[in-house]
């Protein structure tokens, strides 16, 4: 027989102030199997828990139902405090009567009786509560980092370090992500790669940590601990395990006329390539879509002619040029990802007015860090794309694909502003006769020293910022003429320019929805990932096991990025140092006598729980793998035969809910 | 509207106004980031074809016309309001004296016409006796500004009242007036020049 205790909580006046608490446990008192209730101020504080504890021990207590807030914060609290009573925790059930009546009410006789009927449902659901025991699964304990970029560096050497294996996929053939393209970072003048390449190269040289870079994630499936995971290793046609690296190659490649995507187009690469000197690893990749030898052998396939080059395999003196080598699939188990895709920069050509990306001299900010970088194609002389010559007069226009709904970029991307200011500093360090000129909405510069930094950038190098935005470019002899307005005077502004450069926002990376999809997780509309709450929870994804970092959940600059990586590290430890994780008891079950193996709840598993078993007999029927299924449901609803049901939410606990409100 | 236009030669953020401002005051006009806090508070600013913070933004962009053809620099009355709440701490009332001093040494026609007659009729008053003379001041602007009736019908009452003197008082030693005001005129006569023009002042002038 089940002995019902009832406890209403007051939630201080979040329920009393609409509800009758006293009123409503003297009401419950009537309810089959109810042999106590009572109300009390706050029933999730230790004197509250006490009370429920006291109550199950005076009046034997064996279902309890706590009518208060939602299960979402409370429900641990409960069922610890019972199962410290001696009662199975699962024998717990809670109402809500918070946000479900006294927070969506305001006739206080209304909400009273409500909260009667919801308490009088839970009463008859717990009734039939079982006891139920939850199960423990091992996990692996080997991190999977998705993006090789400072924030997956950082990540990945943080859980490095504390001792556990990591594997970081990077898809292009070095990490170091858009920090590594960077000349200098704000508001310190940092040189970017001088801070940068250490990492790159304690990452490379760790025990704890492989590095696959020219490689995607293909597929995950599995849940928190246990990932299983196909990587795609994109072929280099270089055997990088004899490769030293010695440079004869991408030295002697006579295809030398191919866009460097590091260089952001501003500069030439060959078809065998590093993308840039300090690159990790330092060994080539052969572009096939380039190499005239890749492209000859497809050639000769096609029963087509085209000469042969094999310049490389000549020179190499390790004979590390594979030919025959292709892309490779590996699967792997992990037990948590942490996705740290990064993002592109907006591409500009939508803008008519800024020429559609066809003007020269019209460049990104990125592109400026290329031309401004020693490295860089011009070895770090800033010179006009068009003509090679020095610029005099500089334009940068700010919020490029930022704070305009028109383009679909209604969000402000953070690091433009900084960037900008940087940039009209390094010009004027460059060359002290230039003058620059920063088209502007607003100037967003929270963060320790950007303000200072950005009121530097006009006191002391005198650029010269103009509030408003640009509303057309247009080209006339040979310089280019910037039309906006100062806003602040009211007076339409004409500049002639010799180059323009477009601070352009922070879009997903190309390729992070179907990457979200192929992991699962839940992304918006712009296709950054959704935290799991967005002040609480920031590096937790939706999905148990995998985190975030970087801007892979929006615009983010670089001490931000690095602190969510940490952060994320931290979580993936604290996992990690777990031997064992506890799955919620509340899982599909199969009753095997009712089950005609249609395998329906097989396909809409989105767990892939449901497993095969044959019986004596040779009847195939479902089994449900306990330890992977969330109990979501779905395979409950679909089954046709009534032979699955969800222990917490059977059947009959559910209909003897509703038959207790219709009854009533 | 008149186009703001730059060449690609051009230098706005280190203009000619800028440095003549900086040189004239001390007062670094690219430190104001225009929150307009000055034109808020300014009880002048209605009237002003330029309000305060847009006299500073058109010196930041080296605007000579806007700036010296403008009401405002000639509306002002220094009563420092702007300063004591400028966050920058931009000296706004002493920008704009620089700036006026500037239009009458360039012989520009002031946009306040009669603004620029007070001025020299007060100081020529004080100049010669060392300090106001009431019925002159009154008697002067009103001839200068063409509008030799203004405020009559309060003239008679004060003068029964005793509220004006028709004898003008002096200072006893008018030296050092005259001392001071040829100081100020060789000040601004180095500043056209850049040379300097006469040895420190006699240690009898307070400075």
């Amino acid at each position: 027989m089940p002995r019902i205790g009832v406890f209403v909580c007051h939630c201080g006046s979040n329920i009393a102030a609409t509800v009758d608490c006293a009123g409503v446990a003297e009401a419950t008192r009537g309810f089959p199997g109810v042999v106590h209730a009572a109300d009390f101020k706050y029933l999730c504080a230790e004197t509250g828990q006490n009370l429920i504890r006291d109550a199950i021990a005076e009046h034997r207590l064996n279902r309890v139902v706590v009518a208060s807030c939602s299960p979402r914060m409370h429900e641990p609290t409960f069922r610890k405090a019972v199962a410290q009573a001696g009662l199975n925790p699962y024998l717990m059930e809670m109402a809500n009567i918070r946000e479900h009546c006294s927070w969506v009410h305001a006739d206080r006789q209304v909400a009273t009786a409500k909260a009667t009927e919801i308490i009088r449902m839970v009463v008859a659901k717990v009734a039939r509560n079982e006891p139920l025991t939850a199960k423990q699964v091992g996990l692996t304990k080997r991190l999977l980092v998705i993006g090789g970029g400072i924030a997956g560096i950082q990540a990945a050497l943080d859980v490095a370090n504390a001792g556990y294996q990591v594997t970081l996929v990077e898809r292009t053939p070095t990490i170091g992500g858009k920090m590594a393209m960077l000349d200098k970072t704000f508001p310190t003048l940092d040189c970017s790669a001088c801070i940068l390449t250490p990492r790159m190269v304690e990452l490379s040289q760790h025990p704890n940590i492989e590095l696959r870079t020219y490689a995607e994630v293909l597929s995950v499936k599995g849940f928190v601990g246990n990932f299983e995971v196909e990587i795609l290793q994109k072929a280099r046609k270089v055997n990088h395990l004899t490769c030293t690296g010695c440079g004869t190659c991408w030295q002697k490649c006579p295809e030398k006329n191919v866009p460097s995507e590091f260089d952001v187009g501003m500069g030439r690469r060959t078809a065998s390539y590093i993308p840039f000197p300090q690159a990790v690893p330092n060994k080539p990749v052969s572009d096939t879509a380039n190499c005239r030898s890749v492209r000859h052998l497809a050639a000769k396939e096609r029963g087509e002619k085209l000469m042969e080059c094999r310049v490389c395999e000549k020179l190499c003196p390790t004979k590390s040029i594979d030919w025959e080598q292709k892309d490779e699939i590996i699967v792997d188990r992990f037990g948590a990802i942490i996705v740290a895709n990064g993002y592109d920069t907006f591409d500009h050509s939508v803008y008519g007015e800024y020429g559609y990306g066809k003007y020269p001299d019209v460049i990104t900010g990125l592109q400026l860090e290329r031309l401004m970088n020693a490295s860089g194609p011009t070895k770090g002389e800033v010179v006009r794309p068009s003509d090679g010559k020095h610029p005099h007069s500089v334009v940068f226009l700010a919020c490029v694909g930022s704070r305009d709904d028109k383009v679909g970029r209604p969000y402000c991307s953070k690091i433009c502003c900084m960037y900008t200011a940087k940039h009209a500093l390094m010009l004027k360090e460059h060359d002290p006769n230039i003058q620059t000129y920063v088209f502007y909405l607003d100037i967003r510069a929270a963060g320790r020293g950007y303000e200072e930094f950005v009121r530097r950038v006009q006191e002391e190098y005198g650029s010269t910022y103009i509030r408003g935005r640009v509303s057309w470019i247009y080209p006339q002899d040979g310089k280019l003429i910037i039309k906006g307005e100062d806003t602040l005077l009211g007076r339409p502004v004409e500049v002639e320019a010799d180059l323009v450069v477009l601070a352009t926002g922070i879009t997903a990376a190309s390729g992070a929805v179907d990457l979200m999809q192929t992991i699962g997780i839940s992304y918006d509309t712009y296709g950054f990932i959704n935290e799991m709450h967005p002040k609480l929870r920031p590096v937790e994804t939706n999905t148990d096991g995998v985190y975030l970092a970087g801007c892979a959940s929006g615009p983010k600059d670089i001490p931000d990025s690095v602190s969510q990586a940490s952060a994320a590290a931290v979580k993936v430890c604290g996992l990690f140092s777990q031997d064992y994780l506890t799955t919620d008891p509340m899982t599909s079950v199969v009753d095997q006598m009712k089950c005609v193996g249609c395998f329906l709840c097989e396909e809409v598993c989105p767990f892939r729980a449901v497993e095969r078993e044959t019986l004596r007999g040779g009847k195939v029927v479902a089994r449900i793998n306990e330890s992977v299924c969330k109990g979501c449901g779905l395979c409950v609803a679909a089954c046709r035969g009534e032979a699955l049901n969800l222990k917490g939410f059977t059947d009959q606990q559910l209909l003897a809910q509703v038959t207790a409100l219709l009854r009533a | 509207m008149s186009v703001l236009k730059f060449a690609s030669t051009d230098q706005p953020g280190r203009n000619g106004l800028l440095a003549l401002v900086k040189a004239k005051t001390g007062q670094d006009v690219l430190a104001c980031y225009q929150c307009g806090k000055c034109s808020a508070g300014c009880p002048l600013s209605s009237a002003m074809d330029l309000a305060p913070h847009q006299v500073l933004r058109a010196v930041q962009l080296g605007q000579r016309d806007l700036v010296f053809q403008s009401s405002a620099i000639w509306l002002c009355v220094t009563c420092q309001t702007c300063y004591t709440r400028c966050p920058q701490e931009v000296d706004l009332p002493k920008v704009m004296d620089a700036l006026r001093s500037q239009a009458i040494q360039e012989k520009i026609r002031p946009a306040e016409r009669t603004v620029k007659v007070f001025h020299d009729v007060f100081l020529g008053l004080v100049e010669r006796f060392g300090r106001l003379y009431e019925v002159g001041l009154i008697g002067g602007y009103n001839l200068l500004a063409r509008q030799p009736l203004a405020s009559a019908d309060l003239g008679l009452p004060m003068l029964t009242r005793g509220k004006l003197e028709l004898i003008p008082r002096r200072v006893k030693d008018r030296e050092q007036i005259r001392a001071i005001f040829k100081r100020a005129a060789e000040l601004e006569l180095e500043e056209i020049t850049g040379q300097s023009v006469a040895a420190a002042p006699p240690a009898s002038v307070p400075s």
